[in-house]
């Protein structure tokens, strides 16, 4: 039952960072590029893989991991948004959207997993 | 305001996504993360039905949109323990599942929108 309040305080406060902060950053692009989720999913990426290294567990990994970064980053938006730069034939925002979030995500979480260890 | 009706939202789509994450945990163990690459599909589905059928919906409220679109399915889907598993599998040298692992999620999430979105023009418009 506690964990449940933790994964819910989490994700209260995930998802309202994740529509501030995508939403701010999203402002500032003119080109159409889904910037506002690329930059809340290669953060959270980043963040979710320090909480693993250093490492933080229990309740505490289910507020900040399960709760917030689960929130805070998102793949239903990031799919949505791949697909409608698809159907407005901007191929090259579709690919680079697509090869950054994958290959920079990963990279990023594994540097987040090594940064947290040694820390 | 409509912060509210995203972090109630939030808070329905992490409680869907640690019940289920766990439920799979129990089902398939822990060799493949196939209970993040249910989640993101679904909720990839979800997301395409749901913007196309009240996405620009004058019956229901802009917040109650944004709460179920932005607020519940945004924090239902992750892409952050997607990541972070894909590292794991790579870490164990199971190169061979974390590449089916990215090529499932990068695939099968375009698909799924698109059969949401197919979804929601079948089911009707209500606008």
């Amino acid at each position: 039952m506690t964990e449940l309040l933790f994964v819910s305080l989490g994700g209260f406060f995930g998802a309202i960072g994740r529509f501030i902060i995508s939403k701010s950053f999203q402002k500032r692009s003119q080109s159409g590029f889904p910037i506002g989720t690329l930059t809340v999913n290669l953060i959270g990426a980043f963040l979710l893989g320090f909480i693993v290294g250093i490492p933080i567990k229990g309740h505490l990994y289910s507020l900040l991991g399960v709760g917030f970064m689960g929130a805070f980053t998102t793949f239903s938006t990031f799919k949505l948004e791949l697909t409608g730069l698809k159907n407005s034939k901007k191929n090259p925002h579709f690919f680079s959207y697509l090869v950054i979030s994958y290959s920079v995500g990963v990279i990023l979480s594994f540097l987040g997993i090594f940064i947290g260890k040694q820390i | 305001m409509v912060y509210l009706f995203v972090g109630m939202g939030g808070i329905i789509g992490s409680l869907l996504r640690y019940a289920l994450s766990l439920l799979a945990e129990d089902i398939w163990g822990d060799r493949f993360p196939i209970g993040t690459l249910l989640i993101n599909l679904t909720g990839a589905f979800l997301l395409g039905w749901f913007t196309t059928r009240f996405g620009d919906s004058k019956r229901l409220h802009p917040y109650l949109i944004t709460a179920f679109s932005t607020g519940v399915i945004g924090s239902y889907t992750t892409f952050s323990t997607f990541c972070l598993e894909t590292v794991r599998l790579l870490e164990a040298e199971d190169y061979f599942k974390g590449m089916i692992y990215i090529l499932l999620s990068l695939f099968g999430g375009l698909l799924f929108v698109k059969l949401g979105q197919n979804f929601g023009k079948e089911t009707g418009s209500t606008k």
